[in-house]
């Protein structure tokens, strides 16, 4: 009563006073050594604590908040984004023009806004109808706390029993746990249906508009930006202002603790381009930064391959037609054209171009370099042939020390923010203590650490491996020269190499399994595996996306001799 | 799928895990606090369905780092302990008795004694029924700390006993904390379990008082009641007792009889082999020779002179009262494989030889009338004892001479 120390045992302030005098706590009846008497004295002073915290409760009744929608918040979440990549360059179109334009479009096909009725009138008479116990035996519907258990992939948001038991109360109230006046119907919507929003549809918006644009930024290049941090995507919720007040079920919309995958994003893209019935997207052609011969130069400077290789990208690209017009042009809707992945389909080029003049059995490649070894020693004149071996070993070490270091700051993620998250009011108090600890506990810990946590992120960067030339010490492998391993055949240059390897004889038919071929590292050869693995890294994708990119252009460059071979060989002469 | 590779926080916590675990085992401290400021934010999680949860890794983790790491204070560790006190309501007393633990390494016995007092005084609903155990752990280390607080008392009133003066109050301080021990140590050492520490303090604690019997009754049920676990320092404490009390040999040795059984290699075999080769009985004796035997089966007491000394003094007796040789050559069959080479080859000849000679003494007679007077080792020491004119090693060289037809006996 007059005791506003926490109990030792549960930090509650719950006293009582046993017949001795002394205090306890109701909560976990810890008794303490305090009598009355001290406490009194005490009091006197702290009476100004009493009335400060009792002016504290008074501000916190009338801090209502206001009433605001889902869409509201994603739309605040885009405009965060926008600025976002506006301050990488983008040029300010993208959030002034497109990006605007490609929402006010989603509000409106989604009746979300900007139509007759907008979904959110409907609300209220939801919420009546959930008291009654007819929404049960609704088949479409599901019900609110069959929704809290689905498990998405996202997280645990939903294993806070006390938020499953406190919602099950809820039938017979009004509102909804929830922030947001249609954060419950936002779930229970059919998601096939409108194109529900999430927070990796976000992305998808952003890369959409890019795409429009033509801008400079793959979609692996966005996703990379966002993991470190120079676009908001994880806690973007914290700059809503002040009124908007998150809770409950709005958690389950805007707060993620996973980063979006490559695949996700992409299909999602698509999905949102036919949804709003977009025209053909700007054309991409050979000057654009996404074309494949504008990636295959960069990916190739960023690999530390000889410049040379670029006529190779460039004849593998003309030859299976991948650099033409309506090819890379993305048509909403029209489902009989492949869907293009630049940065995978520029990345794979390589891949098959390497294959093409190295073979990369793990055996041809490594003799081809002893030979370019021996001719290097009495080379004087020019630039020096490229050995496949050293430039393993050069890339093998720069890449080993950035894969760890990616590594430990995947293990060193911190997911939650300043802001606190709460289910419900009942769930505050804990919420706000257990933060308190963590905040306790980083402080501690962090001055154990011995190094200081760097405080700004660093710059964001197009380029994560760069090779100087001026390196007097030969790990810059850009001019070198690819003469070790070719050859002139009636006045055309051509691979010495004369076989190749297919890496899969027969391709799956993607949309039944969701891939063209299925990558088992043990199955290929290492130095596939590690240009695979490079390119991965570089990409932040999995392997087996390279791969699938790079069956789908080995099919096309031989098409022919496929058709012709009745028996499968895995190993065709060129 | 797609998924499989996806990066949550599940995965990343995990993987952050991991680090924290490799830091620990090749004590980085700093890398592994590093990892741990990362990873305490799981306390925001629920991870109910896991066996062990965040705060318990957290608790864990951050002891380790806090016990070992160089900059940490023992105040920064008090402080860490207290907010782990408060993470987890079903391992409050846990966590209590940890933190004594590390106080009593510390050597903060004070701090320990408040501990333990505030756990003790510790009451949760249906919990504490719950950590019974963990209280009656608590209670008993309480009682322990008494127990130093009476000994100290102790000590204090004998001195001034020595000087003359009498303390009265000194005297009702050790009897109140007499009585706050033995409460305690006496209801944990009634749950079956390895009381070692508690069972002797609460023994000593008896003897001052002049409970024999309740002594008696404490140690019989520690050793025998077969609800405890084997324990061979149940029956050296009871043997200890029984010899303090001056009971009889027949009683010292059937309490001496299960330790050789569980322990052959016990240093208290010695002991056992001078009772029992002093007994009258013909079992007991034949029961000492094997026990001197087992004990120097063992590497540890390869140079142990006092053994040796034991079986070449029961070795010469029989031999020189022809009477039971077969039991050393019941004892030397199994033994005639390997001992050999394990305490009598040439190389340990020269050895004990240079480094002991009344090792050497004993060790060749053994051998000689084991292995004969031709044996290696016989022949290496008595030489050189002879040579060294030493009048011992001269009568052990008749000796062997003259009972060599036993060496024939045994060995054929």
């Amino acid at each position: 009563r007059d005791f506003n120390e926490r109990c030792a045992q549960c930090s509650e302030v719950n006293w009582g006073l046993t017949d001795g005098g002394r205090f306890y706590c109701r909560s976990c009846h810890n008794v303490t050594e305090r009598t009355r008497e001290v406490v009194n004295t005490d009091f006197i002073t702290n009476s100004r604590v009493q009335t400060v915290s009792k002016g504290l409760r008074k501000q916190e009744k009338n801090d209502a908040g206001c009433e605001w929608y889902i869409c509201e918040g994603f739309q605040l979440v885009l405009k965060k984004q926008a600025e976002a990549i506006e301050a990488l360059g983008v040029c300010p179109q993208m959030k002034d023009e497109i990006l605007c334009n490609f929402w006010r479009c989603y509000l409106q096909k989604s009746k979300q806004a900007y139509c007759k009725r907008p979904a959110g009138e409907t609300v209220k008479a939801l919420s009546v109808c959930e008291s009654s116990t007819d929404v049960d035996s609704d088949p479409e519907r599901p019900s609110l706390l069959h929704l809290l258990s689905l498990s998405e992939s996202e997280g645990d948001l939903q294993t806070d029993c006390s938020f499953a038991s406190s919602v099950s109360k809820v039938s017979d109230s009004t509102s909804v746990y929830s922030g947001s006046v249609d954060g419950s119907l936002y779930l229970m919507k059919n998601q096939k249906e409108k194109l529900r929003m999430t927070m990796p549809m976000t992305l998808s918006f952003c890369y959409m508009a890019l795409l429009w644009l033509r801008e400079p930024i793959t979609l692996s290049e966005l996703l990379r930006f966002v993991v470190e941090g120079h676009i908001p995507y994880l806690n973007v919720f914290q700059h809503f202002p002040e009124k908007m007040k998150l809770c409950g079920l709005d958690l389950r919309i805007f707060c993620v603790e996973s980063w979006p995958v490559y695949e996700e994003v992409f299909n999602k893209m698509h999905e949102l381009a036919a949804f709003l019935d977009l025209p053909r997207f700007p054309d991409i052609t050979d000057s654009c930064f996404l074309h494949p011969d504008m990636l295959c130069m960069k990916y190739l400077m960023e690999a530390n391959l000889p410049d040379e290789l670029h006529n190779w990208t460039c004849r593998v690209v003309k030859k299976i037609g991948i650099g033409e017009v309506d090819f890379l042009t993305l048509t909403p809707g029209n489902k009989s054209t492949r869907k293009v992945k630049y940065d995978v389909l520029a990345a794979a080029v390589i891949v098959v171009v390497l294959k093409l003049l190295f073979l990369l059995d793990d055996h041809y490649e490594w003799l081809l370099s002893e030979f370019a070894e021996e001719r290097n020693k009495n080379n004087t004149e020019g630039g020096p042939y490229f050995e496949f071996k050293k430039w393993y070993e050069v890339v093998k070490q720069s890449l080993d020390v950035e894969q760890k270091k990616l590594d430990e700051e995947r293990a060193k993620y911190l997911w939650r923010c300043e802001k606190p998250l709460f289910y419900s009011v009942k769930n505050k108090s804990k919420v706000l203590k257990r933060r308190q600890m963590v905040v306790n506990l980083q402080n501690q810990f962090g001055k154990l650490s011995g190094s200081v946590r760097r405080a700004e992120k660093p710059n964001p960067s197009s380029f994560q491996l760069s090779w100087s030339e001026e390196n007097t010490d030969g790990t810059c492998f850009h001019g070198h020269s690819l003469k070790g391993v070719l050859q002139e055949k009636c006045g055309l240059l051509t691979a010495m190499n004369p076989d190749y390897w297919l890496c899969t004889v027969k391709l799956c038919n993607e949309k039944l399994c969701g891939h063209l071929a299925h990558y088992r590292e043990v199955e290929f050869p290492q130095s596939y595996h590690f240009v695979l693995g490079l390119f991965s890294f570089l990409l932040r994708i999995q392997p087996s996306y390279i791969h699938d990119e790079v069956c789908m252009i080995e099919h096309k460059l031989f098409n022919k001799k496929l058709y012709k071979k009745l028996k499968y060989n895995t190993v065709l002469r060129k | 799928s797609s998924h499989e590779h996806k990066i949550n926080f599940r995965k990343s916590k995990e993987a952050c895990l991991s680090y924290i675990q490799d830091a620990l085992l090749q004590k980085q401290w700093k890398r592994a606090a590093e990892f741990l400021t990362c990873y305490v934010e799981s306390l925001e999680k629920d991870y109910s369905r896991e066996h062990i949860g965040p705060s318990e890794m957290i608790w864990r983790i951050g002891t380790e780092i806090l016990w070992h790491h160089s900059q940490s204070s023992m105040k920064e560790f008090n402080c860490f302990m207290e907010q782990m006190k408060t993470l987890g309501v079903k391992r409050y007393l846990k966590v209590c008795l940890e933190h004594v633990f590390h106080l009593l390494c510390n050597g903060q016995i004070d701090e320990a004694y408040q501990n333990l007092s505030l756990a003790e005084s510790w009451r949760f609903g249906e919990q504490t029924a719950i950590q019974d155990k963990e209280m009656k752990l608590i209670e008993a280390y309480r009682g322990l700390l008494d127990y130093c607080s009476w000994s100290k008392q102790k000590s204090i009133l004998l001195e001034h006993g020595e000087d003359g003066f009498s303390d009265l109050a000194v005297e009702q301080e050790m009897h109140r904390y007499f009585r706050k021990a033995a409460v305690n140590l006496k209801e944990i050492i009634k749950i079956p379990g390895v009381w070692d520490v508690f069972v002797k303090c609460y023994v000593d604690l008896l003897e001052f008082y002049g409970d024999h019997n309740e002594a008696r009754q404490v140690l019989n049920e520690y050793a025998y009641n077969s609800k405890f676990p084997a324990n061979p320092n149940a029956h050296v404490y009871l043997y200890q007792f029984l010899k303090r009390q001056g009971e009889s040999k027949k009683s010292l040795i059937s309490a001496l009889k299960i330790l050789h059984d569980i322990v052959p290699s016990h240093e208290l075999m010695i002991d056992f082999n001078t009772m029992l080769q002093k007994s009258k009985k013909r079992k007991k004796r034949r029961l000492g020779l094997e026990v001197i035997f087992a004990a120097l089966d063992y590497a540890g007491w390869k140079e142990n002179v006092k053994a040796w000394s034991c079986l070449a003094r029961q070795v010469k007796q029989i031999v020189t009262s022809e009477k039971y040789v077969d039991w050393i050559k019941q004892e030397w069959n199994s033994r005639k494989d390997w001992w050999p080479a394990f305490h009598f080859s040439r190389y340990l000849a020269k050895r004990n030889w240079q480094e002991n000679k009344s090792l050497s003494y004993e060790k060749a007679l053994v051998a000689g009338i084991v292995l004969g007077k031709d044996c290696k080792y016989f022949k290496y020491v008595s030489h050189q004892g002879c040579k060294a004119q030493l009048k011992r090693f001269r009568m052990l060289k008749k000796f062997v001479n003259r009972h060599n037809p036993v060496y024939l006996r045994i060995s054929g």
